[in-house]
């Protein structure tokens, strides 16, 4: 579970941060107005996803697990910013046309999840690829938004003229074909929404269809989460959680612990009475004194 | 004695009424705008409504086909939603924006959200929103007599005169079915005649918005306005045939005249302060959006529940 070529499948297709974690939805709907604009947030990102990763992972003996989060975004921060430089310094368009989001990738949740769920945890190579394969697998989801919104919403297509508009119109022997009238709401925010449904649709079906020919399709584990309430590995030795009702759990140890729950109330129940008795002799000595 | 002996659980005794009635009933309501919308604009907006129509009932068979599900056309709503779809567009449309609205309004707003009875927004309205956004240019160029021309509306906000009786009878430019108040108003004494709308939410909206108009529109108690304004655009389509919508008003009494004030209100903001001279569609929409929340603060208090506090 923990090779290169696994956890770059595992980010691209099974465990895609668009499609199927809906994680960092923000950048995903803000955007991807173009192709081009998703493609390019999608690299940057990546780029600071790998390079975090790699450097959580070197410190996570060291890194207390009390201030992990403040130690993580101090980390990414520092990447972010100084992709932040190079790209005003080398591409000036796709920096005014990311605008805002460029800082916010701080802040981005698929890279405190990757952080915290896997680079926190496993070891250094296998975070870098775990990092590079959710990169490329949010890259490529920004750019497939992007490429379906710029061409039903502006015609285009990585800012090449492909629908046949009034404005650019297909040449056929001399003659002007211009049947498409682009829809602006798909570059407006709603037509991200519609987009983005569309898209995870289509890939529900594409999973279910390979789960009907019985493909393996499930996800691949990112490590404990400690999710032990929906985690199947029953033989896990770190295991909180029981499904008592569906007769999971240690045998022995279920009525060790309602013997242990019932010796405690018996103790609350004491106490509480002790107290109780206690304060009526207090209220009659001070009703003795009174008098 | 036998038939005596039949015993079944209840309800006993049935109602003829079908979902399929009322809708013809709306259908029945809505002729006297269509024909008017017919004449008034000539044999292109026949054709628009024809294909609109057909968009929309040809958009739920297949969908039904391939989710499927039983045919749900028989219900007769999906002729509803595209004859009020094909009303709100402008004779100089397209035949492909019907096709698009019509699939849009019945594959997205409705059929996606479980069918009708399901769907929290207006089926015709979120179509219509829809290609307002997205092709702005074509939605909003309105003629008349061959003529293109700003709506009375437009011309009203940009300070103008306006020819009221005109308006009230329909030979104005606008959409397909908005521009004669007359033939809506027939319409709309046939729904109340059936029972199948009461006053309560066409009045509190009109009225509602009549009261914003005269404190906020800076004309004040002006009779000449004020009727312009209610007789002009969407608004007594909206009010009598989608603000009306039984799926997407709120259920309780009390609500259906909260509901009927929200939209009045914000229809007056959207009309005085808002860029478009228009703004019932948007009106409407918002206030379905409301009516979950509308529904729970005026549910009604059951018997003995509550009462004076002690």
């Amino acid at each position: 579970m923990n090779s290169g070529k696994e956890r770059l499948i595992n980010g691209i297709i099974k465990e895609n941060p668009t499609f199927v974690l809906m994680l960092g939805m923000c950048p995903t709907l803000a955007v991807t107005t173009s192709a081009i604009n998703g493609l390019g947030m999608g690299l940057t990102t990546t780029v600071v996803l790998a390079l975090s990763n790699v450097f959580i992972s070197l410190l996570r003996n060291i890194i207390p697990d009390k201030v992990r989060i403040p130690a993580f975004i101090v980390i990414i921060a520092s990447f972010v910013t100084m992709l932040e430089l190079l790209l005003e310094g080398f591409l000036p368009s796709l920096y005014a046309a990311l605008g805002i989001y460029i800082p916010l990738i701080v802040v981005n949740c698929i890279i405190l999840g990757r952080a915290e769920a896997y680079a926190s945890k496993n070891p250094v190579f296998s975070s870098f690829f775990d990092g590079l394969g959710m990169g490329l697998g949010f890259s490529i989801a920004l750019t497939c938004i992007g490429a379906v919104r710029e061409l039903l919403g502006a015609g285009d297509l990585f800012g090449f003229h492909i629908m046949p508009t009034a404005d650019h119109p297909w040449m056929f022997g001399g003659k002007e074909i211009a049947f498409f009238t682009p829809a602006s709401i798909f570059v407006l925010a709603p037509g991200a929404f519609f987009v983005l449904a569309c898209l995870t649709a289509i890939q529900n079906k594409v999973k279910l269809e390979g789960e009907k020919k019985g493909k393996d399709m499930s996800k691949i584990g990112s490590g404990c989460s400690e999710d032990c309430m929906n985690c199947g590995e029953e033989g896990c030795g770190k295991r909180r959680f029981y499904d008592t009702e569906a007769g999971e759990g240690p045998v022995g140890k279920k009525e060790e612990q309602k013997t242990e729950q019932k010796n405690i109330e018996k103790q609350k129940i004491a106490e509480q009475q002790k107290k109780a008795e206690e304060k009526e002799k207090v209220k009659e000595r001070e009703e003795e004194n009174n008098e | 004695m036998s038939d005596l002996m039949k015993v079944s659980s209840n309800p006993h005794i049935r109602s003829k009424v079908t979902t399929g009635n009322i809708m013809l009933c709306v259908i029945l309501a809505l002729l006297p705008t269509t024909f008017f919308g017919i004449y008034n604009f000539g044999v292109r907006a026949l054709v628009l409504i024809l294909v609109t129509v057909a968009a929309a009932v040809l958009s739920e068979t297949i969908f039904n086909k391939i989710c499927k599900k039983k045919n749900t056309i028989r219900d007769l709503s999906a002729v509803v939603t595209g004859l009020l779809l094909a009303l709100n567009l402008p004779v100089s449309a397209p035949w492909w924006i019907g096709v698009i609205g019509g699939a849009f309004a019945i594959v997205v707003v409705k059929m996606l959200f479980g069918g009708l009875g399901q769907n929290f927004m207006n089926p015709a309205l979120g179509a219509r929103c829809f290609l307002l956004i997205s092709f702005t240019s074509i939605m909003t160029n309105f003629e008349c007599d061959g003529y293109t021309g700003a709506t009375p509306l437009a011309s009203l906000k940009a300070g103008e005169q306006v020819d009221t009786v005109s308006m009230i009878i329909g030979k104005t430019a606008g959409t397909i079915g908005e521009t004669s108040m007359i033939a809506i108003l027939i319409g709309a004494c046939i729904l109340l005649f059936v029972g199948a709308i009461d006053l309560k939410i066409p009045f509190s909206y009109l009225g509602s918005f009549a009261v914003f108009l005269i404190l906020f529109s800076g004309h004040g108690w002006s009779p000449s306005y004020i009727s312009a304004q209610l007789a002009g655009g969407g608004l007594m389509l909206g009010a009598f045939f989608m603000a009306t919508d039984y799926v997407t008003r709120p259920i309780t009494k009390r609500g259906q005249y909260v509901y009927g004030i929200i939209l009045g209100i914000l229809t007056g903001i959207f009309r005085i302060y808002g860029a478009s001279a228009e703004g019932v569609s948007y009106a409407i929409i918002l206030g379905n959006l409301l009516v979950p929340l509308i529904e729970r603060v005026t549910l009604p208090r059951g018997f003995g529940k509550g009462g004076e506090k002690a």
